[in-house]
Order: C-alpha cells, then sequence, then structure tokens
C-alpha cells in the first residue's frame, strides 16, 4: 500500500494544482500501516495533518472507499477531493487541515468509545510542525490525565516545515521526554519500517500512545527528499516521470 | 400597559435555571454529557448527580470544543460551558471547523453574556459574542430575555439536530412583571401592542430598557410596539416583517456591540423589504475604565432606557419630514 500511495501522491503533485507531496511521502508508509493492517472495523482514524490529504486519499481508494478513477480530479473543479480533506467525504469523520485540532477530536472519540464500554481504538497522525499549536498540549494534557487506553497518536517526526527545520523554529525536542511527562507512553520508531511501525502502533492499557516516527520528508523520490521545498510540490510530466521511476527502482531494491 | 424597571422583580439565578433544566435532561436522555472547563458550579450538582458523564476538560477552551465533536460524532450530545467571550473569540476555530463545520449537535452554554460580569473587567466582557455566533450560520443563537425562559429554551434547543449557542447572564436579572412567559425557539415574542412604531429587544436588561421607554413614549401619545428577539439564528422573519411594517421606524435594544449583533439581524431581513429607518441602541465606547454595575456600564455606554426613548424620538422626528404617504 505504501509505494501505491507514493505513486498517487506523485500523480496529484502533477495535477494543475500540485500537492502537499513532501510530508504525504514522508507519513506514506505510517499511513499504509494504519490502514492496510491496523484499522478494524469500527475503529477511527483522524488525519490531524490534513496536508497529507493525498496520501489519505490513496488509502481510501486502496480500502475501496473511494473509486480509483476520483484521484484523477484531485483539487480540480467539481471533485470531493480538497487539498485538505473536507466534511462528507466517505471515510472521513471530520474535516482537518487547521492544524492542532485532531488530537483533541481523537480524544472524543475515545471518551465515546469509554462512556458506552466498547473496545474500538482511534488513531490519528500529527505533523511535527503541527505540534507547535498550543491546542496539541491542551489535548495532550488531557488524554494523558485521563489515561486514554483507546488512543493512539503517531507524529510524523520529518523534522521539516515550511521556513526550514522544526528545531530552527521553534525547537520540539526533546519530544519524547515531553510528551512522557505528559502521561503518554512514548516509542521512538523508524518511520519507515513497516514491522516496526506495526509493534510501535499497538494500544496501551497503561494509557494513550504516542509513535514518534522519524521519517524523512519527501521520502522515495530524491528530488524531494529532505527539501524544504518539496513541502508542496506542483511537478511537471518529466519531473512526475523521474519520480515515479525512482519510487519503482527503489521498490525493487535499486539505487536511486 | 406601563411598566418601569422600579415594578419588576428579580429573576432567577440563570446559571443555576439552566443547570437545573441540564440535570433534567441527562435524567431523560442518556446522549447528554456534560463537558466542563472548570467553570465551577457543575462539579458539585451534575457531577455528582451523573460522575461518567461529566468530563472536566480543564482551563482549555479550544480542546474544549474539539473533544466536544468527537464525542458528538458517536452520538451524544455535548453540553459545553464557559464564558461567552471564551467561546466565541479564544475557542472561534474550533467552534467552526469541528462543531458547526460538521454540523454536530454541541450545545455552547455561553455564560457571562454581555456586561453581566462587568465588576470582572474588559478580560470578561462579551459584546462581540453574537456576531461571531450569528456568522457561523448554521449554529442556533439564543439570548434569553427574562430568566424564567432559560429551562424552556435549554429543552427546545436538545431538540435541534445540528450545534446551538445558549447565551446567558452571569447573575439573576429583573424581569418584566406577569406570569413566566412562554418560550418558543424561532419566535419573536410580543410584549406589548403599538402602532406607531416598534422596539426589538434582545437580552434581559435591553428588554426592561425597551419596556420602560415604550411606557414613556405612551406618555408622550408614542403607542410603541415592544418585541423580544431572543433566538437570532434561525430569525424570526415573518414575524419581524409583521412587527415592523407601517411603522414609522425600528429601534433596537441589545447588550452587544452594534456590529453584528441583534440589531444587525433585525436590519438583514427588515431592511431588504421594507422602508423602514432602523436605529440600533448597542454597547458604545470602551467600558472597563472604572469599575460598574451590569446596569450602570450599560447606561454608561449607550445601553438604557433614555437612549431608546431618544432614537425613537430621532426617528419620529425623521418621519415627520418626510412624506409619510409614499411609505
Amino acid at each position: 500500500m505504501a509505494q501505491r500511495i507514493r505513486q498517487d501522491v506523485i500523480r496529484m503533485a502533477g495535477g494543475p494544482e500540485g500537492a502537499h507531496a513532501g510530508g504525504s511521502l514522508s507519513c506514506a508508509d505510517l499511513m499504509a500501516v494504519l490502514h492496510a493492517r491496523l484499522l478494524r472495523p469500527g475503529d477511527a482514524f483522524v488525519l490531524s495533518k490534513g496536508h497529507a490529504a493525498p496520501a489519505l486519499y490513496s488509502a481510501l481508494v486502496q480500502l475501496g472507499r473511494l473509486p480509483a478513477d476520483e484521484l484523477d480530479s484531485y483539487a480540480q473543479p467539481g471533485s470531493r477531493l480538497f487539498g485538505h480533506p473536507a466534511h462528507d467525504l466517505p471515510g472521513v469523520e471530520f474535516a482537518t487541515g487547521s492544524l492542532g485540532h485532531g488530537l483533541g477530536l481523537s480524544i472524543g472519540l475515545a471518551l465515546a468509545e469509554l462512556l458506552r464500554g466498547g473496545d474500538r481504538r482511534v488513531y490519528t497522525v500529527l505533523g511535527d510542525g503541527e505540534l507547535q499549536e498550543g491546542s496539541v498540549w491542551e489535548a495532550a494534557l488531557l488524554a494523558g490525565h485521563r489515561k486514554l487506553p483507546n488512543l493512539v497518536a503517531a507524529v510524523d517526526r520529518n523534522g521539516l516545515q515550511i521556513t526550514g527545520g522544526t528545531e530552527g523554529c521553534v525547537a520540539l525536542e526533546p519530544l519524547d521526554a515531553k510528551f512522557a511527562a505528559f502521561g503518554w507512553q512514548v516509542r521512538t520508531v523508524d518511520g519507515h519500517d513497516l514491522a516496526a511501525l506495526h509493534e510501535a502502533l499497538q494500544p496501551s492499557p497503561d494509557g494513550p500512545v504516542m509513535v514518534i516516527a522519524t521519517t524523512v520528508k519527501g521520502r522515495g523520490v530524491p528530488f524531494l527528499e529532505r527539501k524544504v521545498a518539496g513541502h508542496y510540490a506542483k511537478l511537471k510530466p518529466a519531473l512526475v516521470q523521474r519520480a515515479l521511476a525512482a519510487l519503482a527502482r527503489a521498490a525493487k531494491g535499486e539505487p536511486s | 400597559m406601563t411598566q418601569t424597571i422600579a415594578e419588576v422583580e428579580l429573576g432567577p439565578d440563570p446559571r443555576a435555571a439552566y443547570r437545573d433544566t441540564l440535570i433534567d435532561l441527562a435524567a431523560e436522555d442518556p446522549r447528554v454529557i456534560c463537558l466542563d472547563s472548570d467553570t465551577g458550579g457543575l462539579e458539585n450538582t451534575f457531577a455528582e448527580r451523573f460522575p461518567d458523564r461529566y468530563i472536566n476538560v480543564g482551563i482549555a477552551e479550544a480542546n474544549l470544543m474539539t473533544v466536544a465533536a468527537g464525542l458528538a460524532r458517536r452520538g451524544f450530545i455535548p453540553y459545553v460551558h464557559t464564558m461567552a467571550t471564551f467561546a466565541t473569540m479564544r475557542a472561534a476555530e474550533f467552534l467552526k471547523v469541528d462543531v458547526v463545520g460538521n454540523r454536530l449537535p454541541v450545545r455552547v452554554i455561553a455564560t457571562h453574556g454581555g456586561l453581566s460580569a462587568a465588576h470582572f473587567g474588559t478580560t470578561h466582557f462579551a459584546l462581540e459574542d453574537l456576531a461571531v455566533a450569528r456568522a457561523l450560520a448554521d449554529l442556533a443563537v439564543v439570548v434569553p430575555g427574562d430568566g424564567r425562559q432559560i429551562g424552556a429554551a435549554t429543552r427546545q434547543l436538545h431538540e435541534l439536530p445540528g450545534p446551538a449557542y445558549l447565551r446567558l447572564g452571569r447573575s439573576a436579572t429583573p424581569v418584566p412583571q406577569g406570569s413566566a412567559p412562554d418560550f418558543r425557539l424561532g419566535r419573536a415574542r410580543t410584549l406589548r401592542e403599538g402602532t406607531d412604531m416598534t422596539i426589538v429587544a434582545t437580552g434581559a436588561m435591553p428588554l426592561l430598557f425597551a419596556l420602560e421607554a415604550a411606557s414613556r413614549l405612551a406618555g408622550a401619545g408614542i403607542d410603541a410596539e415592544v418585541l423580544e428577539l431572543h433566538t437570532l439564528h434561525p430569525l424570526d422573519r415573518d414575524g419581524l416583517l409583521a412587527g415592523c411594517r407601517g411603522r414609522a421606524g425600528v429601534v433596537t435594544v441589545e447588550e452587544h456591540r452594534p456590529q453584528g449583533g441583534a440589531g444587525d439581524a433585525v436590519a438583514e431581513v427588515v431592511s431588504a423589504e421594507l422602508a423602514v429607518p432602523i436605529r440600533r441602541v448597542a454597547v458604545r465606547g470602551r467600558p472597563g475604565a472604572r469599575v460598574a454595575g451590569q446596569r450602570d456600564a450599560l447606561e454608561a455606554h449607550g445601553v438604557s432606557a433614555d437612549a431608546v426613548v431618544e432614537a425613537a424620538g430621532r426617528l419620529l422626528d425623521h418621519t415627520q419630514n418626510t412624506d409619510r404617504k409614499t411609505r
């Protein structure tokens, strides 16, 4: 699933409006493990970093929630696929894109499940730059305080935001210590290691889980990797072909 | 009918009246959840009765809205509690995106409306909240003008499929004479019939000022109708048009800035259909430099019976200077 997410993200970035390619590519493996392996019927998923919508749309297509050819309409007039997930789209419970909302929404879903005595889980993916939003920490305090056993959050820790590195903008580290101090079960993993992600994304009876997934922004496409400018990309056809070729080589284990 | 503020008595404590209804609703409807932002008064009432359905998110109004949206998405009806200024200004974007954007049945209970916390100072004034709440478009907005309506208003809002905003004052205010008034969500209420002009009031103190002004105008031979507009969304278009048609003018009175509040709501409907001038009596200037009670602070900043009488006089002067036959 991750490979196809990356291919779809590149195709969407080749569309007339371009796409948030860098942060969609960095979380492709995370999204794939969650959607292909972990989310059970009734479990909830909230994409707090709503600008990774292209990755989500690809996952929803691969799960059969959206028709495959709908991806071609991305960001074009009449399409349901906005640059950020909109309300009323199948598989999307909340419109997201304004950063700092997803964790609180997920807490509401998790509390609702506990009130009903159910065992469904809530998963959410946040961006690392998003953690500069104060509302994230309001939510982090509450989730830790209530020791929510059915909440698993993951940070796509690609280290970059629009103007440069997160640490040069407003530093986030030590991130693991911050969430641990807020009462979370913190697990730091290679965000491109599918097996490690699968293990880390399991819930804990001791409280909410925060997976810090160390990733590479633009992962899989050499000319986008670790590039600040790759945050938003409008790719010409030749670059789309170059990117898809690089993804194909990487999938075969060949050097890029 | 003649009525002055001196003749009226104090209504119920608004927060207590609301809370009693919430507890009744929770007993009847298991979907009711009480979400608190550490406001005080719910932890020793609602929480003791329904500990599992009381969630205090702490002093965190943004998170209050998002957590409520998550609960509402799963079929609960969260009642969120904070002050009007925090609900609509500090948490505005969370209210807009998460609650209203998804049309979720969250009930925003916004206390300390207007200048009802006058002695607390400017940070606790809510004089812009109705403009924000109205601008969200899909949010039902109710401002009970009589403390005795709060229970009925809460119950009627409970039945709505979408989100709602209930603005309450901090403390008890006087209520007009007579038995507890009927409350019909979305319907303007006529307190006094009149044919010369119309006063539309939103909120408890404005309603008292409107009644007092109407009484004084009657003494001067001017027959003013008084409408209570407690629901700003959905707006009672038909009721407003019927109440303003053929009149020399309309005066609106509210405990809010003139921008975006009840006066603008009335104008949006009335000025589209009728050639009737509308003057707004609303909070002007910059309250909060010296401590004053709610009523004194309002009167010092443009909202008083005098201000209503003066506005009415200007409308009538205006009318005398124009050809009424052309109306």
